[in-house]
């Protein structure tokens, strides 16, 4: 009976760990999304550069969330220290968790490969990082990013992770009672708030904002780049909410992870749904650009709380970010904020809408998201200003103008990316 | 020996170059251009910001004729091109100074 148990147990350990290294997969694949999606939304000639930020920004996010940023955020120790290797993962070590595992039962917190929390946990990293890749485009200087990106990733994050998730005091003062799921604040805010910061020190694109006010649109190159990007992000974002449960291997929580998956499908063709229709009814007709943000706005604003609520209840969150993010668009560039892929508005605006709608759909408390989401977005906003400050000051973050007339393709990588429509 | 330069709607290409094959016209040059005469641009939006879409694409397309067939093949070319609404094209016509197949060597009305 007892060696039974032990296999059921075994089961569960590898079921939990398949479960976060599958769903860490989905989310490492929303990279392609990003990449695909800001390459879509930017002109022909920055093309190959903001390919490479977003390739480089994931190699980055992953190598410093390694070295230092998992044991600032969750005590993993440096380098990973904490992790069993495969080496130290013998008989005995088996024997131990199996020990352990016996004596929690089947409750909420089984054991599972402490390697497979690692992967989980890095993917969502680099997902942070890349939503300040699209704000800052077609005018950055890709080293002045990638430098920022070490500090974003290795510390910044790390230190607002370990006070929300990581349930750390925030530096011994306060601890906070807030409540976000997959991370509408914790992920999304963050970043959204990360490049609000870069973006006011950056300064909008040339030629975007006239003198009398009127704003001069700048279309992106490839739509079905863009759209490939967004569908490939809605797929991705089943691992980053459906990972978030963090198990699988039982009857309770199997289904609250079919529930997160359908509430995130939901919410995501609400909030295209909500932006299609203020496209229609705004503009007359249906920008695509604006239904793509929309779809992500949808998924951004469930990801505070994809568990709890109904999925009627989760389309309608989906369709109020949707519609909240086309009006975000508008006011930014009101306010002359040149945000060329939306994610200001997608990850902040809506992240914030998100981590509000907790109090409604998962009895959050008000108070305590509103000091989340002040905590998460003072101490990111106020780092990162920061940092890009320092290294506007050292090495500068803009390419000057002749560059970025002539495209970042060329200034930044020296590789253009449609060739044979320059020099045949 | 004239050089015909046609600026026409690119859907009435087929068009053009069938009428243009069938009067015997043997070689033709076609390049995407944009461009606009007294057709008239109009706003778009995008991402609720206005601009003027005054530049049309068009296709340039060149034919290279002799003196004795110009009139026939202006005819031709208008024929097919035209479709009665705004921005049809327009057909200018400038001399050629010397022509030479590049294979062969040959030169002037040979080379057409």
């Amino acid at each position: 009976m007892e060696s039974n148990l032990n296999y059921i147990f075994e089961l569960q350990y590898a079921m939990d760990t398949f479960y976060f290294l599958v769903t860490g997969a989905l989310v490492m694949w929303m990279a392609a999304g990003f990449a695909m999606l800001e390459a879509g939304l930017v002109r022909s000639k920055n093309t190959t550069e903001i390919l490479a930020k977003n390739v480089s920004l994931f190699a980055v996010a992953c190598t410093m969330y390694m070295i230092c940023g998992y044991a600032i955020m969750y005590d993993g120790g440096v380098f990973l220290s904490g992790i069993t290797t495969v080496a130290e993962m013998d008989d005995a070590a088996v024997a131990a968790v199996l020990a352990s595992s016996t004596e929690a039962g089947f409750g909420d917190m089984s054991d599972y490969s402490g390697a497979s929390d690692f992967f989980f946990q890095v993917v969502f990293v680099a997902t942070a990082m890349s939503i300040v890749s699209g704000a800052v485009a077609e005018r950055m200087k890709l080293w002045a990013f990638l430098f920022f990106a070490v500090v974003m990733t290795g510390l910044i994050y790390p230190m607002e992770g370990s006070w929300t998730w990581g349930g750390a005091s925030v530096f011994g003062m306060f601890e906070l009672n807030y409540s976000d799921y997959a991370g509408s604040g914790i992920v999304h805010l963050a970043g959204a708030a990360a490049a609000l910061a870069g973006v006011l020190l950056l300064g909008p694109r040339k030629g975007k904002y006239a003198a009398d006010g009127s704003v001069k649109p700048i279309p992106g190159a490839n739509m079905p780049l863009a759209t490939l990007g967004t569908f490939i992000l809605w797929m991705g974002w089943f691992g980053f909410n459906g990972g978030s449960t963090l198990k699988l291997g039982g009857i309770g929580v199997a289904n609250e992870v079919a529930n997160v998956f359908l509430n995130t499908n939901a919410a995501a063709a609400g909030g295209l749904i909500g932006a299609l229709i203020v496209s229609r009814i705004l503009f007359g007709k249906a920008d695509l650009t604006m239904i793509l943000n929309g779809a992500l706005a949808g998924l951004v604003a469930i990801t505070a709380d994809p568990a709890s609520p109904g999925p009627l209840a989760s389309t309608i969150v989906g369709l109020i970010g949707g519609i909240i993010v086309v009006f975000s668009i508008l006011a930014f560039d009101k306010l002359k904020i040149d945000d060329p892929v939306g994610a200001l508005s997608v990850h902040g605006v809506v992240g914030i809408f998100g981590v509000m709608v907790v109090c409604v759909t998962g009895g959050a408390s008000v108070s305590g998201q509103i000091v989340g989401i002040l905590t998460i977005f003072i101490w990111v906003f106020v780092t990162s200003f920061i940092v890009w400050l320092i290294l506007k000051m050292i090495m500068g973050i803009r390419v000057s103008e002749e560059e970025e007339a002539e495209g970042v393709d060329m200034s930044e990588c020296g590789v253009v990316a449609y060739p044979e429509f320059v020099n045949n | 020996m004239k050089m015909i330069n046609a600026i026409i709607k690119p859907f009435k290409l087929d068009d053009v170059r069938e009428a243009l094959s069938e009067i015997g016209v043997q070689g033709i040059t076609v390049t995407e251009v944009k461009g606009f005469g007294r057709q008239k641009g109009h706003t778009e939006l995008y991402r609720g910001a206005e601009y003027v879409v005054d530049f049309l694409p068009k296709l340039k397309i060149e034919v290279a004729v002799t003196d004795a067939s110009l009139d026939q093949t202006i005819e031709t070319i208008t024929k097919a091109a035209n479709t009665g609404k705004i921005g049809d094209g327009k057909i200018f016509i400038s001399d050629i100074t010397q022509a030479i197949r590049i294979r062969t060597g040959e030169s002037g009305e040979e080379a057409i």
